[in-house]
């Protein structure tokens, strides 16, 4: 009898550890911060999200807004650079997100079957520059949430040590107005590195397949810009660009030269280093420039033993060499515009409306949006008073304000596709490496945006 | 031995039968048929005829570069991997002490994922690379190397396991009789061992070559095709290709089904090869 009971007792644990396997198992789909399964009586809004460093605010703020209203807020974020690919899969589903990110106009051509109309919705209404918004005929399919900037973030206690130096090039930041003296002082601070106990001038160029995108992306955007000013181009005419010419790559070349050759970093290790490494280096106070956006502060102030004071910290354009960039700003712009699924229920796209509604015009959301989101919102239900206090936010609001210098928008949002920035990025790295030369990069920078913008 | 009845048979085959039809056998048929059509996501598709086919080939040529890639990297890893796996199962099979225990030392880094595995890997090579002033993604030569360490530090003790069973299960009268005749350990080796082993060898040549063509992860982790593709295999290039433009998800598709045929058809040669060497005893 117990020799049965025993079999009955064991083969029992047996199924019950399987079945605890199987329900403890990590889903594979995105990083899910909490999963809210319950049917909820408020209804519930699925939001895709596209900064993985804010993801555990959004769970704060589902909470808070739970609390409110009583709508279930189920947030997802995906990892760095997976977004496309996880909106992909996400969206085929029978529990698609309702609110999701596009990037601009090419997001919007790529996503056209799932953007609903958001000409009606209360946020539009409240969008300072609507030209902003992404649009299409009378439609509005994408809603800009968040202004963003970036340029060349610099420590100005290392800054000012190189200007109390002999011989130095410069004696203060607001001489340092166009790439010729940009490049002196870079070059000069190299040779007195021990002297200012730094290890290089720019942290390193984070050439790591995956991590590059502040050279493919950004950085890039600077000559694009120019060409598109040059060439009268209109970026929400997809026509206009089929083909480039890279004219102002020499331009690229000169500072790209003067990253990767002022380094802590030999240009031949690039290929390893990732973001992270980059901002970490600039948090220890082992390099005194590093092209970020405002984004960043939150990953600089976050490193273990940080050194960098706020105080300290502030933007600088990126010069190339242009004529007249003297007058050149910050790269401010956005490509995290807001849409609604349009396949979804009109109940739920109507959640989704009032919850983006609701983040940024009611006083709790506004303050997780100034305050922990660090977000600078283009809506005019912010007062002057509710823009993030950080350092760089401040630098890039004092840009933004500053009517004597011209901004070099965000003009990537037209390249042709994710895999035309990795070519170029990869491109980048062999030429960092010593073995590309310059002229094969703009090829591959010509080639491979006519052969992915036909695709 | 009494039949027993089909409810039986049913009962115990039936949850794994329905596992497998709905985690494989299905989206294997949804694949292939998606592999005709132009698809943004899995339920909205436009048929397409054979031109994702043609991109396939077409496309940057990096489909033909992975594959010439692949093949070299799973020429050389199975017989890498085969040959120490068999000489580690030999010296493992004598009767010296702790045998056990270096069976078990030489199984674990088999129970390591892929991801971490190469991600550790690519700090230690990184690390040593760094001496010289470079690292993995300067050239696709490192990343091949590399690949093979990681590959055979991972699988030689699997397939060491599977050997030792093969050789353990050759009866030692053969050996008694063969050292009766004065037959020296190469010719025990070569007439006796390996024409007995044959199966083992066949399912761990089988194993080694299809794990080879499939790597995926190793490959994502340690180079993600660094410098510019040109270390990537064929599943990181179809997962590139699915993700990486609008539009351009039928061509992995069609480079999936390819790459489907391509390895089904190497591995049924080398069964048959195998098979047929096969000595029965």
């Amino acid at each position: 009898m117990s020799k049965k009971l025993w079999t009955l007792f064991s083969m029992l644990l047996v199924s019950a550890m399987l079945l605890a396997a199987c329900g403890g198992a990590t889903p594979a789909a995105p990083e899910a911060t909490e999963v809210m399964t319950a049917a909820p009586e408020g209804g519930e809004l699925y939001f895709l999200n596209f900064k993985p460093e804010v993801a555990e605010t959004y769970q704060k703020i589902a909470d808070a807004y739970k609390a409110e209203t009583g709508v279930t807020l189920k947030v997802n974020t995906a990892a760095a650079g997976t977004y496309e690919q996880t909106l992909k899969s996400e969206i085929a589903k029978s529990d698609a997100p309702v609110l999701f990110q596009i990037n601009g106009p090419r997001g919007y051509s790529d996503w056209a079957d799932y953007t609903a109309d958001l000409k009606d919705t209360e946020l539009y209404k409240h969008l300072s520059d609507k030209s902003l918004a992404v649009t299409s005929g009378d439609g509005v399919y994408g809603l800009p949430y968040v202004v963003e900037g970036y340029g060349i973030i610099y420590n100005n206690a290392i800054m000012e040590k190189y200007f109390a130096t002999d011989g130095a090039k410069a004696t203060s930041m607001a001489e340092i107005n166009n790439f010729a003296k940009l490049k002196e002082v870079a070059e000069d601070m190299t040779a007195k590195k021990d002297d200012l106990g730094i290890d290089g001038v720019f942290c390193a160029t984070s050439l790591k397949p995956g991590e590059d995108w502040r050279w493919q992306t950004h950085l890039v955007d600077v000559p694009i810009f120019y060409e598109i000013r040059d060439n009268n181009l209109d970026i929400k005419n997809p026509d206009d660009f089929l083909e480039t010419k890279f004219q102002y790559a020499e331009n690229y070349k000169n500072i790209f030269d003067l990253y990767i050759n002022n380094s802590t970093t030999e240009p031949t290790l690039l290929g390893s280093k990732s973001v992270d490494d980059s901002m970490a280096e600039f948090a220890l106070g082992q390099c005194a420039m590093v092209q970020n956006g405002n984004w960043a502060w939150g990953q600089i102030s976050g490193v273990d033993g940080n050194i960098v004071k706020a105080e300290d910290v502030a933007f600088l354009p990126i010069y190339t060499g242009m004529p007249g960039e003297e007058k050149q700003s910050i790269n401010v712009g956005t490509e995290n515009f807001f849409s609604i699924n349009s396949q979804a229920s009109p109940e739920k796209q109507k959640l989704a409306a009032d919850f983006i509604y609701w983040l940024f015009s009611s006083p709790t959301g506004k303050a997780f949006v100034t305050n922990d989101l660090k977000f600078i919102a283009p809506f005019d239900t912010f007062a002057e008073n509710e823009k993030p206090t950080d350092p760089l936010a401040k630098s890039l609001l004092s840009y933004m304000s500053n009517p004597d210098l011209y901004n070099t928008q965000w003009v990537f949002v037209v390249f042709p596709s994710q895999t035309f920035k990795d070519n170029f990025g990869a491109a980048l790295l062999q030429y960092a490496q010593g073995n590309m030369e310059w002229d094969a990069v703009k090829q591959t920078f010509i080639d491979q945006w006519k052969i992915e913008a036909a695709k | 031995m009494t039949k027993m009845p089909i409810k039986y048979y049913l009962f115990f085959t039936l949850p794994t039968l329905i596992a497998f039809v709905i985690s494989f056998f299905i989206p294997f048929l949804l694949g292939i048929y998606l592999s005709f059509t132009e698809f943004t996501t899995v339920t909205n598709s436009q048929w397409v005829g054979v031109s994702n086919y043609i991109h396939a080939f077409t496309d940057n040529n990096n489909f033909l570069n992975a594959t010439v890639f692949t093949v070299k990297f799973a020429v050389v890893s199975v017989v890498l991997i085969n040959v120490f796996a068999f000489s580690l199962a030999l010296l493992l099979t004598r009767k010296i002490r702790g045998t056990n225990i270096f069976r078990t030392v030489f199984f674990m880094p088999n129970l390591i994922g892929g991801i971490i595995l190469g991600y550790i890997w690519l700090l230690i090579i990184n690390g040593i690379l760094i001496n010289f002033g470079v690292d993995i993604t300067f050239s696709a030569q490192y990343g091949f190397w590399g690949l093979i360490v990681v590959i055979n530090w991972q699988m030689v003790g699997y397939m060491m396991i599977i050997y030792v069973a093969g050789i353990l299960g050759i009866s030692p009268e053969l050996y008694e009789a063969a050292k009766i005749d004065s037959a020296n350990s190469w010719q025990i080796l070569r007439h006796i061992t390996i024409p007995l082993v044959m199966p083992a060898i066949t399912i761990c040549t089988f194993l080694t070559l299809a794990n080879s063509f499939k790597l995926f992860d190793q490959n994502l982790a340690l180079t993600a095709g660094a410098p510019a593709r040109a270390s990537s295999m064929m599943a990181l290039d179809i997962f590139n290709t699915f993700y990486g433009s609008m539009g351009y998800e039928g061509v992995g598709q069609a480079k999936a089904v390819i790459f489907f045929l391509f390895v089904a058809i190497m591995v049924l040669l080398q069964l048959r090869l195998s098979r047929s060497r096969e000595v029965e005893i």
